[in-house]
């Protein structure tokens, strides 16, 4: 989406979240609270088949036994999981073959959103599969992917259509055990995307899934699982923006990445979720656990644009299995007012010579705390692996913070492990110079805040740098006086 | 063209400037002078409209009009312009990025398009050329990893780029061998016209055989003490502060 300066001057005038409106579409919702019977009734919902409705039970059997983790430099009010209802789904839901028999409140949904299908048909190359609360209601250039033998749908059509990849890959990546938010969400994923793409094709697109919370009180558990199959390659961006509530809103998603032999994956989210308004109030839990494999040669990156939520727990990580595979995580995350970031990544080298980057860039303004915790391991097999880690943070004002947790284990002696930290502040000299200049503050400081950026920005695909530099420039408003 | 009468100014209640009074017309290049710590920089901060520092008392004003009430891009936006002394870093912005921003904001203040690519294209390749500065150099972050003398260099293509109705250039030399300094006097010299004035702030007279000035004022203790023509400052390399600091105690 291409913004016009007069638009983004408009929308710099508004502090307040944007999207934050409630859609009116009656829903679909299960009574509030956690046990067998609600797991299986999501399943029965979903009409899914029995190993499926096993599998999540298993998963929920574990998530009971297990702790809600403490580590994280975040503080919050934990949410009372018997509390939350687990399913709501869009209620007048067919198949939709057309726009046209779409629920007209919805499509205007999306136009508020600016991401309307109409819209994204127009725009070139992009296929959006839309998450509207927990399903699926709309996607789009199916034919143009099937065509190449991709295969890109919602998780549940999956587990309906393609029962034997899902049944063979899900919970591969991020086991269903593997911690207490993916437990959660593996026992009670409403629905979320589904991607394969077969051997040796390059998938002619960006891949696209916008995702929204929308029901109040509901916590939003998506499920993504990307496949790429030999010598394979494709783009994946993924973008929240989220209406404002009052009360905290959970979200935990899991997303597994599978990169086989010479296949390469690119995973790309502008994350926006409601922070909490400037008193702290509100916004987002996002407890988020995503894990990409490399077979051998294969490449894995992601690049994230964290902007919202109110607390982020969330470390996007490569198990690079094997030889000559690659796993690099860029990141920007920002926070202001009251949010917390605990976020990072974990590199996790097993095959020989295998390489991974991190080049994280956090930016803190107002009161918020913002952390890097990052992980490099070399296990005793993985000769001559390599890693390059850079974390940079940009305070902003007095009251924020900025901390690096890097953990290093090498068990190999081939290992060759960088780690480069900076702080810095954005000093009056540097906004005096930039005034003298005919710059104005507001402007200096986007100027350099998106300086700051740019290694990670760069990394975006171009119509999701721009909305990330928007992103940016919206979040850090007024944070300097 | 720039009027400074009386002009008191102190920071954190340590009084810097203790009486200033300057008047530079169109076409007009002033030098000032004056030993360490005497208030040059101080005096190009104030014209610029540096916050840290209080104006006790005096006046600045440009073109008549009084620029206390102004802040330092709105004094930016009338054609104010500051060589620094210490340019600072600013990383992941380049060069050329920062210099379109800087004349787009300053042609929207005036309420003006932004310029369009093909003519600033022209303007950079031109105003480059001028200053011997090599392309690449455009695209590296501003000020970062710059040599002393590319960090100068770097304030006068802004300045030929801007072409600003006053500028003040503050110790531009330092740092600066003597080919650099005569490729930045000359690019100085070319923008010189009947229209715009120059300040020129030194230490030595050295840069003033490449930029002759029409007036030489000597700073000492935040007060002009002496002014003549170019040839004060000849007099002052041969003499030295100390003759100023004692005429201007007795």
């Amino acid at each position: 989406m291409a913004y016009t300066e007069e638009e983004l001057k408009k929308e710099l005038e508004t502090k307040e979240y944007e999207y934050g409106f409630y859609t009116d579409i009656e829903s679909d919702t299960l009574p509030k609270g956690l046990n067998e019977e609600i797991v299986i009734a999501i399943s029965k919902k979903k009409e899914e088949p029995d190993w499926m409705t096993q599998w999540r039970l298993e998963a929920f059997k574990a998530w009971k036994e297990m702790e809600e983790p403490e580590w994280a430099n975040v503080t919050y009010k934990k949410p009372d999981f018997q509390d939350i209802s687990y399913y709501s789904a869009p209620n007048k839901k067919p198949k939709y073959n057309s726009l046209d028999e779409v629920d007209p409140e919805l499509l205007d949904t999306f136009k508020k959103l600016g991401i309307s299908v109409d819209e994204q048909k127009k725009l070139a190359g992009v296929a959006v599969d839309i998450v509207m609360d927990s399903v699926s209601v709309a996607t789009t250039f199916k034919k143009t992917l099937a065509e190449k033998g991709i295969i890109f749908c919602s998780i549940s059509e999956a587990i309906q259509e393609h029962p034997e990849l899902v049944k063979k890959y899900i919970g591969t990546v991020v086991p269903k055990k593997d911690n207490f938010y993916a437990a959660l969400n593996s026992a009670v994923f409403s629905d979320g995307s589904f991607c394969y793409i077969p051997k040796g094709v390059r998938c002619p697109m960006e891949l696209s899934t916008y995702f929204r919370i929308n029901q109040a009180g509901t916590g939003q558990f998506e499920r993504t699982l990307v496949i790429a199959d030999e010598g394979s390659y494709v783009s994946y961006l993924e973008g929240c923006t989220a209406p404002s509530r009052d009360e905290n809103q959970l979200h935990a998603a899991v997303v597994e990445l599978i990169a086989m032999d010479d296949a390469e994956i690119k995973y790309s989210t502008v994350q926006n979720w409601f922070p909490g308004d400037k008193e702290g109030k509100g916004g987002v839990f996002n407890f988020v656990t995503k894990r990409g494999l490399c077979e051998k040669n294969a490449k894995i990156s992601w690049t994230q644009v964290e902007t919202g939520s109110a607390v982020t727990w969330k470390y996007p990580s490569c198990v690079l299995k094997g030889d000559n595979s690659i796993g690099e995580f860029y990141s920007i995350a920002v926070t202001n007012n009251f949010q917390q970031a605990d976020t990072g990544t974990k590199m996790i080298h097993l095959g020989k010579n295998t390489r991974s980057t991190i080049i994280s860039k956090g930016i803190s303004a107002g009161q918020s705390q913002n952390s890097y915790r990052g992980l490099v391991q070399v296990n005793s097999r993985a000769e001559n692996a390599r890693n390059f880690s850079q974390c940079d943070s940009l305070l902003m004002g007095n009251l924020c913070g900025a901390h690096t947790f890097p953990y290093i284990e090498a068990k190999n002696k081939t290992a060759q492990i960088e780690h480069e930290a900076t702080t810095s502040k954005i000093g009056e000299d540097q906004i005096f110079y930039c005034n003298q200049r005919g710059i104005d503050t507001e402007k200096a400081i986007a100027l350099i805040v998106n300086g700051f950026s740019k290694e990670v920005l760069n990394k975006l695909p171009m119509e999701f740098a721009v909305e990330a530099q928007k992103l940016l420039e919206i979040s850090l408003e007024g944070s300097v006086g | 063209m720039l009027e400074i009468k009386n002009l008191h100014a102190s920071v954190e209640d340590k009084k810097i400037l203790k009486g200033i009074n300057l008047e530079v017309n169109a076409g007009e290049v002033h030098a000032i002078m004056g030993p360490n710590g005497s208030g040059k920089s101080t005096l190009a901060s104030v014209i610029a409209g540096k916050e840290e520092f209080d104006i006790k008392k005096g006046t600045i004003s440009l073109d008549g009009e009084d620029l206390e009430e102004l802040a330092p891009e709105e004094r930016a936006h009338k054609g104010i312009f500051l060589s620094f002394q210490y340019p600072v870093e600013i990383p992941g912005v380049t060069v050329t990025n920062f210099i379109k921003t800087a004349i787009n904001e300053s042609r929207k203040a005036r309420g003006l398009e932004d310029m369009p690519a093909n003519q600033m294209l022209k303007l950079i390749r031109e105003k480059s050329e001028l200053l011997e500065i090599d392309r690449k150099f455009l695209s590296r972050s501003l000020n970062e990893g710059f040599s002393g003398g590319e960090k100068k260099r770097n304030e006068i293509f802004q300045l030929a780029m801007m072409e600003p109705k006053l500028a003040i250039l503050d110790e531009t030399d330092s740092g600066l061998d003597i080919d650099a300094l005569r490729i930045v006097a000359n690019g100085v010299n070319k923008l010189r016209g009947k229209d715009n004035a120059i300040i020129v702030i030194t230490h030595y007279q050295r840069l003033l055989d490449y930029i002759v000035p029409d007036y030489v004022h000597v700073l000492h203790d935040g007060k002009i003490v002496k002014s003549g023509t170019k040839e004060l400052a000849l007099e002052l390399e041969e003499k030295g502060y100390d003759w100023i600091k004692q005429e201007a105690t007795v």
